[in-house]
């Protein structure tokens, strides 16, 4: 009597554990197809120039030269906005956990509105950045790039320190405060130790995001074949010199298109490894609840 | 009743949305006593001693009237910091929270948010408090280790030698000893006597034989409302009320 439901479940337990290889084997293969094409298309074309130099002869027909303007404007214009960023939405996500945690409807809503707020296309934000721009008479320059990217950036800082603070149990807010401490202390000694993990995973995606979009920096940061030296010079990115490279009607360009995707793709593999060798380092401290 | 009234709560109500929680409550919490709050699951105990510290400030649309005189102040409607206020009051809850830092920044952050900063003082104050719940032949090799490592029991230890270091005259205890062994529930249990010497202390229980053992007061609780209250042996020879006798007998579990 009791062999049909056991031969089930055993089938139902076979049958899922082999739908969860397959996924996880092809998410795996997929990653690693992209990589291996960036890197056997850029590899080639990637030299020492490549990442010294700005360009010769202008980023659509230039064959010499490198894309250093871009490197350089990436890294400003990222490292800048993820920065401003998290200024901004560490504490908000704090408040929002600590000290709102009694007005459960206004955060749904806060919730709600943040959500919309990171589901809008980057695009959407480069023209309300342009808008601003021709408001403030700004010329493109990396500080709309800035400034329109942290825009960009700030729903999905947020929101996902939100996700992470959210775990944090009640109890332990709860016996913070029967200490004694004011909620500031609870949020920067407490919270922020307890998450530190989590916190440094929204700040590699929201950096992620901020390195990687092309359409939010097309109007407002420019192009240029120079490297910015202030905030009012326009600044050339990564992922508008590869747009740009692979646009080109020359084949050595397009072949560079791969070598810019390689760099960035390094730059962000680099941020995110020492980032988690950094947060390991505050790990240790946390409680598994 | 001999001694002072440590904490005096009169026509408490408390309601959550339109859900009544807590209904005319009055009770008397002597001074240097352990004060056990009884009552079947659901009745409000969690509630009522949350009530004692305002952490039913963090609940969503909950109302409170009545007042809690706690040295001659209200608290619910004090006009002195409601943190200054928590501090006189240790919390320790059913489950130990600890924070996540080492063992000796447990017992220290109290001290250090109020202001005292001497390495010196510091370790004497956490050696000291680690000593009185017995913890300190366990931890002293480790006081830089994670308080993660501990075991749950050694961890409720801690949270209460974290509670003391802040130098509170209360002790709120909401079933410390639920999620601890025998051995550990003992030791907790053996650590209240000693402590009310010098603290007022009031716990949360639902284990009958743990109340007849601690209790000096007793205060009987049923859907929101105190049903009886009064001194321990009176409480649990002479029951008045039919609800209470039946609880006593085991009729709610
Ligand atoms: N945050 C809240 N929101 C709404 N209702 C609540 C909240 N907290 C508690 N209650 C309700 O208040 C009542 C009393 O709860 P409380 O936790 O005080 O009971 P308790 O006596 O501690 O029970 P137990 O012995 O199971 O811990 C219950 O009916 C519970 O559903
Ligand atoms: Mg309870």
């Amino acid at each position: 009597m009791k062999g049909i439901p056991e031969m089930y479940k055993k089938a139902e337990e076979i049958f899922f554990r082999i739908l969860m290889i397959i996924s996880t084997v092809s998410i795996a293969a997929v990653l690693l197809m992209i990589i291996f094409s960036i890197l056997y298309n850029g590899l080639p074309s990637l030299s020492w120039e490549m990442i010294s130099q700005t360009p010769k002869g202008g980023f659509y027909f230039g064959k010499e030269g490198g894309i250093l303007n871009a490197i350089i404007g990436s890294v400003y214009l990222s490292v800048c906005s993820t920065i401003l960023a998290l200024l901004i939405g560490l504490p908000v996500a704090m408040y929002m956990n600590v000290f709102m945690i009694r007005h459960k409807k206004s955060l749904n809503s806060i919730r709600f509105f943040l959500d919309i707020l990171w589901g809008i296309p980057s695009i959407v934000y480069g023209a309300f950045g342009f808008v601003i721009m021709i408001y403030f008479g700004l010329k493109t320059s990396l500080l709309a790039g800035i400034i329109t990217v942290t825009l960009f950036i700030i729903p999905i800082m947020v929101r996902s320190m939100d996700e992470v603070l959210k775990t944090v149990p009640s109890g332990l807010l709860e016996s913070a405060l029967s200490l004694g401490s004011t909620k500031t202390e609870i949020s920067f000694k407490v919270f922020l130790r307890q998450c530190i993990p989590g916190i440094v995973t929204a700040i590699l995606l929201s950096f992620g995001r901020a390195i990687g979009d092309a359409a939010s920096v097309l109007f407002t940061t420019g192009y240029t074949d120079s490297i910015p030296e202030s905030l009012s010079d326009p600044a050339a990115t990564l992922p508008l010199a590869i747009f740009f490279q692979l646009g080109s009607p020359v084949e050595e360009v397009r072949q560079r298109a791969f070598a810019s995707a390689a760099v960035l793709t390094f730059i962000i593999l680099l941020i995110s490894i020492s980032a988690r060798l950094l947060s390991s380092k505050f790990n240790r401290n946390k409680i598994k609840f | 009743m001999s001694g002072n009234t440590k904490i005096l709560i009169s026509d408490l109500y408390l309601s959550i949305g339109k859900h009544e929680i807590l209904k005319n409550i009055n009770v008397e919490i002597p001074e240097n006593k352990i004060t056990v709050l009884l009552g079947p699951s659901g009745c409000g105990k969690t509630t009522l001693l949350k009530t004692l510290n305002r952490l039913t400030d963090l609940y969503d649309d909950v109302k409170i009237n009545g007042s809690i005189i706690l040295d001659k102040d209200d608290i619910l409607h004090t006009k002195s910091d409601i943190t200054w206020i928590r501090q006189k009051m240790g919390l320790l809850s059913q489950r130990p929270y600890p924070l996540p830092m080492s063992i000796y920044g447990n017992v220290s952050y109290g001290l250090k948010i109020k202001g005292i900063k001497k390495k010196k003082i510091l370790d004497e104050k956490v050696e000291h408090y680690l000593k009185e719940v017995n913890l300190w032949e366990e931890v002293r090799e480790r006081l830089h280790h994670p308080a993660s490592d501990l075991s749950i029991g050694q961890q409720q230890r801690l949270c209460l030698a974290r509670g003391l270091a802040v130098d509170p005259e209360i002790i709120l205890a909401d079933e410390p000893t639920s999620a601890l062994d025998p051995l550990s529930s003992q030791s907790i249990e053996e650590m209240f006597m000693i402590l009310k010497k010098d603290y007022t202390l009031v716990v949360v229980t639902h284990i009958l034989r743990q109340a007849k053992r601690i209790a000096d007061h007793v205060v009987f609780m049923y859907l929101g409302e105190v049903v009886e209250q009064g001194p321990a042996d009176e409480f649990f020879t002479s029951p008045k009320m039919e609800r209470t006798k039946a609880y006593l007998k085991g009729a709610f579990n």
